[in-house]
Order: structure tokens, then C-alpha cells, then sequence
């Protein structure tokens, strides 16, 4: 399927998507609660059949006060990919857990939550994946301080 | 807000069956994080009844660096100094998803030499790291002697290296817009000589190991991986091939000077043990394949087609690229802010992130044995995993 | 058909006079106490010395030869090619510290690692290496041996248990369960020699093969009982592929993990120890052991084969054996623990039983080679 075609034919699947901007795959914006059920349906849909989650990741746009999540999927049978994109806000970071569709969403929803503090409702298993657990705060957004910290010289 | 996030101490409160049911014979073993079998620093929680597996809990985060926090406040060209240190057995395959994610964004033209080069490099590095883990697999299983033949082998891979980029493990090599250096005037007479050397070495490691009935007893139908929990963990490489996938980037879209040479995917069947053994072997023998094709023609040019003083600026927007290294799909994941060269926000999907979860799945109800023979065909490499 | 006579079989010519340094003392005691003793004595420098210079150069040996198998060379900086490696490494051993792990049972903690030794030299005392290298000759020689080598788990059990460590116990467990297991197929196959021998002491059923070597002059059975016994006896002295109660890439290193220094060195050296005395056990009862190599009725032949003294042909055959156990080690690959107990309780006992019963056969029918005379 052509890019283009995918990204119509998936805009008609998700009610409240829109397709996301100045990324280089076809890539669409939904609301961050209808994810658990857009990604089962894409895994679902013959012709689409997303069955790989190939990568989750959160970026931290601190000026808007948005958490993007980033969920890379991929068709192990028909081999085109498709960026899906949710925000939730960064003060109440609470997205709806995928790890029922995707087995390793357990693990990499772990590592966002460790890295941005993004709550999973419905995780089996939320806690840190890399630090340790007595760790403060989450390192990968972008006001993250503590004392050992070195800023790099300009 | 409902969402609790709890810890490793409670998990471990919630299993321990001594608070749950009185006297049992289950009880807690931590393999690592020092262990020979971990190959570095992976920390497994084993509940073990007797000596059989009832829940694998693998525990991260001894060797994390903090990759990615520092990609934020370096150029993409700086970055890749330390994408080495992730795979340090695909460096230059790291190096090279970086720098195709860079160039894809950038709109950087990459000339056919340097294509050429980097192509040859990964497959001599892809055949290095499947002769690394043959050996580590032998002597996983118990058989010394391999490891040292493994070792042996990649050396003289390991000189072919150093000659042209001047490191033995962690290297440098591959920049946005083609390769720091071009190859040495010896390299393709010693990879030829090399190639003649190791094709019945390969033979002669089937008769040492493939032919064993003790290595198949210990390999055959142990930690079976379905097709269907392959895809669904996000397993990729020779994990998810031998599972009976046929997925290989190099095949499904072509890069560098893949579409342009012949070779064949080895794919498994069941899923076993014995099936991700047997697809890195036949890839060992592909990787040759191609590298005995690639000698036959190399393109003139220049292997470098951007200044280095030149910065190289990425669009805004969201860039993702991905490509094939010796243990699965290395998934390069860029946020730009634009009008700079550095990212605003970069993450590597690394390969055996997603292979080592699938030891939850494969373990419970295998013995202590098994978990290692499981952990090394998964092949890992935890600086990978950790990032 | 002749009538099963164990005289006709005890009866195998003396061609060797054995006097074994007990004997010496025994037969000194009437007349002079101190000419006893002073055998005795002997005895102990001679096991000691054994025990020491034995274990000196099997190590050495297992590292060249591991060495060679690796396309390497092995130790080759201490001494001429590497000879006094061990000698460095004993030293070493010796000045490490002797570490108690917190919480371990203190006193079974130290007393294990002696236990295990302790049956090695039990053994090694019985041993015939020659007519008159061998410290002691019992009647009950077979019995003997399976008793002893049955107590060296003893060491192996109790050090694991005390070292309040999982894996350690793990492997202490794995060894208790494959050395009790493997004692039975390698005292099955024993006993096939001992039909054929008709006597349990050791230096009788070397005498017993003055007209040939029982592997061969047995039809078949002694083969079969052979390879049983190699089998089962590297499980029981923990060589690869049954290195299991030690894998290193599974436990660690099983039930020496919380050992150091000098206790190391005891279950080290054990290990190594008993890797001869299978080979030894191997030749003694398969091979001939000290005799040399005879074809009954070719007196002519079997004179030219004395002219090599009874210890070189001992050593020829005990080297050749340890070798081979060697190369097991260095070319296979660690059963699993199930795998190894179904091997034995599937494949080797049944097989060990069914051959047993075909020895018992091969001599009541008078049916291998030579059997008169």
C-alpha cells in the first residue's frame, strides 16, 4: 500500500485522528484514551494488520506542556509502518496501557514511565525498568535537574 | 489518579511465597548481575521451584549510561562516537543507522563507494558477531573449546579493522554523507585471503558442534517462540527469523548495496533453540556469500561526500530510520527542533531490548540449564539492552 | 560342556609375585618392630608423594592438552614450557585467604574439603601400580573401592550445604544425585571383571589376566562393561559432559562457589586425583593393569613383553585413559541434569544389568579366550 493510501485508510478507522505533520512516515495524531483500541484494531485489520510494535517513545515538548508518545508500528506480512502519536499533558501524565495488544509495550511503556513519569492505566507490571527504584524524579524531561548533573560549556 | 507505580521489593513481597502459603519448596535465585552466564551485567530474578524455572524477572539498569540524555546536547555526528558503545559487537552498524537516519533527513547523498564500504564492513561485522556467539554458546553449553575457536577466527577480522579504522571493537567509522576513511589498499586482498581461511573453519565448527548429540539434546525444543509472541514482543533479527518470520531488512528494504547482491534469508521453523542456532550459522555462511560478491566490484569515488566542518542541520519534524544489524532491527528515533544540529530528543530501539523480554515468555517451566542455553541463542549484549 | 569351576579360573597363573608394602610390614612384625614401622612409614611417603607429584602433572597436562585442543599452547612462561605453572599456582593457593562465608556452617565448612581428599587417598592406597608399588592389597579390593569412592560425596554434599549459598547448594545437590546414580553402572561393570577374575582382590584380577586383558578376552561383555565404566566413572569424578554439579556457566561453580585458597585447592586436587585413579581403575581391571600385554599360549611373544617392567606398562595405559577423558572435556558439551539421570537410569543400568547377566553366561559356558589355562 502506497503512504498515502495507508494514512487514508487508517484516518477512516480512528475517529479523532488527524494526520501528524513533518514526520518522514505516515503518521497520525489521536486522542491518547482511544489508543488501546486503535492499536488492536490496526493489529486486527486484514489489510493493515500492524502486528509488530516496534518502538514506543515519549518526546518531552516542555514549551507546549505536552508529553508526546510515539508508537512505531510495523507489519511483519505486508512490511509498511505507521507512526502513531498521542499527547497527554505533562503535569498529569495518565495514557491508557497498550500491553494487552503488544506484549512488549510491558517493557518499553516501563521505560517511559521511568525516563518521563508517564502513568500507564491498566500496566500489569508499572515500575522503573532502568534506575533504580528509590531514584527521584525522571531524567529525560527536559527540566530535569539534580546535583550531579554537569551542563555541557557552550 | 488511580495509576500506582509500585517496585521491585514489592513484586518480590507479592511472590515470596513464605508470606503467601507457608513452607514451599519455591524460593528466590538471582542469576547476576555477576554471573558467567550473563554475559556483563543482566540481573535475572529466578523463582525456582527445585531447579525448575517458575518466573524469570529480568532486573535492568547496571550498565545504563544514559545515552539518550546526552544525544540532547550533542550533534548528531558526536553521537555516533558513542552508538559504539551500545552493540559494541554491530558498531559500525550503529554507527550506520544514526548516520542513514541523519542522512535521510538531511537529504544527504551517500556515494556508491561509500555505500560499497559500509556494506562490506557490516557483513565482515555481522560475520564477527555470530563467530563471537558461537563460541560464547559453546561454552554456555559447557564445551570450552569453541569459545577459543571463535575467538581465534574473529581476530584476524578484528586486524582487518584496525587496519583501515584504526579500532578493534568500538568503532568510529560510518558519518552522515559516506565513511571517515577510505579503505586500506590491502583490505580487499586480506578479505579475500580471509574469506578462503574461515569458509572450512565454518565446516569444521558444524562437525565440532552442529554434530553433537549432546549440544541438540541441550538445544532441540527447549524455550520454544512462537511466530505469533515473536511479533507480538517485537523480536527481531535471527529471534524472530528462527521463529519461523521471514523478516530481514536487508531483504524487505534494501539499503547501502544490499539490493544488489544475492542472498538468502534463513528462516526456522518451530522456533527452538536449536532453530536460532542454525539461522545464525547460515547467516555466517550469507555473510561470506556476500562479501565474496561485494569483492568482485568496487566503485570508484570519493567516500565521503560532506565536508566535516560542515554541520549537519536536521528539518524539524520527527525522523525515524532503521536497519539490520547482527541481532535485529536498530530502530533510530530523531526529534529535531530545527535550524540545529542537535536533537531535540533522540531514542535507539535496540534490538535486544525486545529479545531479552522474551525470556518471561520462554523460561518458566524450563530448568536453570535451559535458561542459559535460552539466554545465549537469544544472543545478548546488555550495553544494548541498558543504553 | 564343562562344569563351572571358580577353580579353574583362580587358578590363573602367579606369573607375578606381588608384595605390597602392607604385606612387607605384616611379614616384618614378628621379627622387628621397627622394620614395620618403618614400611608403614614408606607407605605414606608413598602416597603422599603419589598424591602430590600425580596431581603436579595431570594439571600440567590438562593444560597443554586443553591448550593444544584450542590451537593455543598453553602455560608456556614459568619453566621450560610452562612446567612450574602449577607450582606458582599452588603457592598461590596456598597464601590466599582461607574464606568462611557469613552464616555458613562453620566447622562442616572447613572439614569438607578434607572429607573429599580423604576418600581420594583411601583410594589410592589400594591401587596397584606395579608388583610392589602398591601400598596396600586387600581381599575385598572391590568392595573396598566402591565404598570409598561412594564416601568422596560426602565432601561435595556437606561443603555445598555449609556454604549457605543457592548455588553451591544447587550443585551439591546435582552431585549427590549423579555420583550415587553412576556408582551403581560403574560397580555393575565392575563385577563382570569380577566373574571373569573370580577373586576381589585387586592384585588377583591383574594376575588373572596374564593370558590377556579381560576387555578382550571376554566376547564382547568386557567391552560393553568397559564403556559402561568410563561412562559412569567420569560422571562420578564430575568430568564433562557430567561437570554439572559445577557448571560454571550455570552455578557459578557449584559446590565449591564459597571456596578459596587452600580448600580450593583440596577439592581442586581431589578432582584431579580422581581422574587417575579411574584411569587407574579402568586399566587395572579392563587392561591388565600392570601386566603386560600376554596372548595365552604365545610364550614366546609374552617374553618379549615382560622385558618392559610392570609400572611402565601400568603408566602407559593409565596415561592413555586419562587422555581420553581429557578429550571428552574438551570437546563436549554439558548434559543437562535430567538428561544425565535418564542416561543413567534408562540407558546405562538396564544395559549394565542385561551385560552382567551375559558375563555370568560368557563364564559358566567357559566361553572367552583361553579359558583354561
Amino acid at each position: 500500500m502506497e503512504a498515502n493510501e495507508l494514512q487514508e485508510v487508517v484516518l477512516a478507522f480512528a475517529s479523532g485522528a488527524k494526520v501528524r505533520e513533518k514526520t518522514d512516515r505516515p503518521s497520525l495524531t489521536v486522542p491518547a484514551a482511544s489508543l488501546p483500541d486503535l492499536l488492536a484494531k490496526l493489529k486486527a485489520d486484514e489489510r493493515l494488520s500492524f502486528d509488530m510494535l516496534l518502538d514506543h517513545t515519549a518526546v518531552d515538548w516542555l514549551e507546549r506542556g505536552v508529553l508526546e508518545l510515539f508508537y512505531q508500528l510495523f507489519s511483519t506480512r505486508h512490511g509498511h509502518t505507521l507512526t502513531v502519536s498521542a499527547e497527554v499533558p505533562r503535569e498529569e501524565p495518565v495514557a491508557p496501557s497498550v500491553s494487552g495488544v503488544h506484549l512488549i509495550a510491558e517493557w518499553q511503556e516501563r521505560e517511559v514511565y521511568d525516563m518521563f513519569g508517564v502513568l500507564y492505566e491498566g500496566h500489569p507490571d508499572l515500575r522503573r525498568l532502568l534506575l533504580d527504584d528509590s531514584w527521584v524524579g525522571h531524567p529525560l524531561r527536559k527540566d530535569y535537574r539534580d546535583d550531579h548533573m554537569i551542563e555541557r560549556p557552550k | 489518579m488511580t495509576v500506582q507505580a509500585y517496585t521491585l521489593d514489592d513484586l518480590v513481597k507479592r511472590l515470596d511465597p513464605q508470606a503467601t502459603e507457608g513452607a514451599s519448596q519455591q524460593y528466590f535465585l538471582n542469576l547476576g548481575p555477576q554471573h558467567p552466564a550473563a554475559h556483563g551485567v543482566l540481573r535475572v530474578m529466578l523463582f525456582l521451584d527445585g531447579e525448575t524455572v517458575v518466573r524469570a524477572i529480568p532486573v535492568l539498569g547496571y550498565i545504563h549510561r544514559g545515552i539518550e540524555k546526552m544525544g540532547e546536547s550533542l550533534s548528531t555526528r558526536q553521537f555516533i562516537h558513542l552508538t559504539d558503545r551500545l552493540d559494541y559487537l554491530s558498531a559500525l552498524m550503529n554507527n550506520w543507522a544514526v548516520a542513514r537516519t541523519v542522512e535521510k533527513a538531511a537529504g544527504i547523498e551517500v556515494s556508491p563507494r561509500a555505500e560499497w564500504i559500509r556494506t562490506i564492513m557490516a557483513e565482515l561485522q555481522r560475520l564477527q558477531s555470530h563467530l563471537l556467539w558461537l563460541g560464547v554458546l559453546g561454552m554456555d553449553l559447557g564445551a570450552f573449546t569453541p569459545f577459543l575457536w571463535g575467538f581465534r577466527d574473529r581476530e584476524e577480522l578484528t586486524y582487518i579493522f584496525e587496519e583501515t579504522i584504526g579500532a578493534r571493537l568500538t568503532m568510529n567509522y560510518v558519518l552522515p554523507g559516506g565513511v571517515m576513511s577510505d579503505i586500506h589498499p590491502e583490505f580487499a586482498a586480506r578479505v579475500k585471503k580471509y574469506v578462503a581461511y574461515i569458509r572450512p573453519k565454518i565446516a569444521e565448527y558444524e562437525a565440532l558442534l552442529s554434530g553433537n548429540v549432546i549440544l541438540e539434546e541441550r538445544l532441540r525444543n527447549i524455550g520454544r517462540l512462537s511466530a505469533e509472541d515473536a511479533v507480538s514482543i517485537g523480536a527481531t533479527g535471527p529471534v524472530l527469523r528462527a521463529s519461523g518470520v521471514a523478516l530481514d531488512l536487508r531483504k524487505a528494504s534494501p539499503y547501502g548495496a544490499y539490493d544488489k547482491l544475492e542472498f538468502q534469508v534463513p528462516v526456522g521453523t518451530v522456533g527452538d533453540s536449536w532453530d536460532r542456532y542454525w539461522v545464525r550459522f547460515e547467516e555466517m555462511r550469507q555473510s561470506i556469500a556476500m562479501i565474496e560478491q561485494l569483492l568482485g566490484g568496487i566503485p570508484e569515488g570519493p567516500h565521503m561526500s560532506v565536508k566535516p566542518a560542515v554541520k549537519v542541520k536536521l528539518p524539524e519534524g520527527v525522523h525515524y530510520g532503521q536497519l539490520e544489524t547482527a541481532r535485529g532491527i536498530l530502530g533510530v528515533f530523531i526529534a529535531a527542533a530545527g535550524g540545529s544540529d542537535v536533537p531535540y530528543r533522540i531514542h535507539l530501539r535496540s534490538p535486544t531490548f525486545n529479545n531479552l523480554w522474551s525470556v518471561t515468555r520462554l523460561a518458566p517451566g524450563w530448568r536453570i540449564a535451559d535458561l542459559v542455553a535460552i539466554l545465549t541463542t537469544l544472543d545478548l549484549v546488555i550495553p544494548d539492552i541498558e543504553r | 560342556m564343562s562344569v563351572f569351576s571358580p577353580a579353574a579360573v583362580i587358578a590363573a597363573p602367579q606369573v607375578f609375585e606381588v608384595k605390597t608394602l602392607a604385606s612387607r610390614a605384616a611379614t616384618a612384625l614378628p621379627g622387628s618392630l621397627l622394620e614395620s614401622a618403618l614400611y608403614v612409614l614408606l607407605a605414606v611417603v608413598w602416597i603422599v608423594a603419589l598424591l602430590a607429584l600425580t596431581g603436579l602433572a595431570l594439571i600440567y597436562l590438562e593444560r597443554k592438552i586443553a591448550g593444544h585442543f584450542q590451537c593455543r599452547l598453553g602455560p608456556m612462561r614459568v619453566g621450560p614450557h610452562g612446567i612450574f605453572q602449577t607450582v606458582a599456582d599452588t603457592i598461590k593457593l596456598l597464601v590466599k585467604e582461607d574464606f568462611v562465608p557469613d552464616g555458613a556452617d562453620k566447622v562442616l565448612h572447613v572439614v569438607a574439603p578434607f572429607l573429599a581428599l580423604t576418600a581420594t587417598i583411601l583410594l589410592l592406597v589400594i591401587l596397584p601400580l606395579s608388583p610392589i608399588l602398591q601400598a596396600a592389597d586387600m581381599n575385598i579390593g572391590v568392595v573396598y573401592v566402591t565404598a570409598i569412592s561412594g564416601f568422596g560425596v560426602m565432601g561435595i554434599l556437606l561443603g555445598g550445604w555449609s556454604s549457605n549459598n543457592k548455588w553451591s547448594m544447587i550443585g551439591a545437590m546435582r552431585a549427590g544425585a549423579q555420583i550415587i546414580s553412576y556408582e551403581i553402572s560403574a560397580t555393575l561393570a565392575l563385577l563382570v571383571v569380577v566373574l571373569f577374575a573370580g577373586t576381589l582382590r585387586l592384585s588377583g584380577i591383574v594376575q588373572s589376566q596374564a593370558d590377556g586383558w579381560w576387555i578382550w578376552r571376554a566376547h564382547g561383555v568386557g567391552v560393553v562393561a568397559f564403556v559402561i565404566y568410563v561412562i559412569a566413572s567420569t560422571a562420578e569424578i564430575n568430568r564433562t559432559p557430567f561437570d554439572i554439579p559445577e557448571g560454571e556457566s550455570e552455578l557459578a561453580a557449584g559446590f565449591h562457589t564459597e571456596y578459596s585458597g587452600i580448600r580450593f585447592a583440596f577439592f581442586f586436587l581431589a578432582e584431579f586425583i580422581n581422574m587417575f585413579l579411574v584411569a587407574g581403575f579402568a586399566a587395572t581391571f579392563f587392561w591388565g593393569g600392570w601386566m603386560p600385554f600376554h596372548v595365552g599360549g604365545l610364550d614366546g611373544f609374552n617374553s618379549v613383553m615382560d622385558l618392559v617392567p610392570a609400572g611402565a606398562w601400568f603408566a602407559a595405559k593409565t596415561s592413555a585413559l586419562v587422555f581420553l577423558v581429557m578429550w571428552f572435556r574438551w570437546t563436549f558439551p554439558r548434559l543437562r541434569v535430567d538428561q544425565m539421570m535418564r542416561l543413567e537410569w534408562k540407558i546405562l543400568l538396564p544395559v549394565g544389568f542385561v551385560n552382567l547377566f551375559a558375563a555370568a553366561l560368557v563364564v559358566l559356558y567357559g566361553l572367552y579366550f583361553f579359558p583354561g589355562t
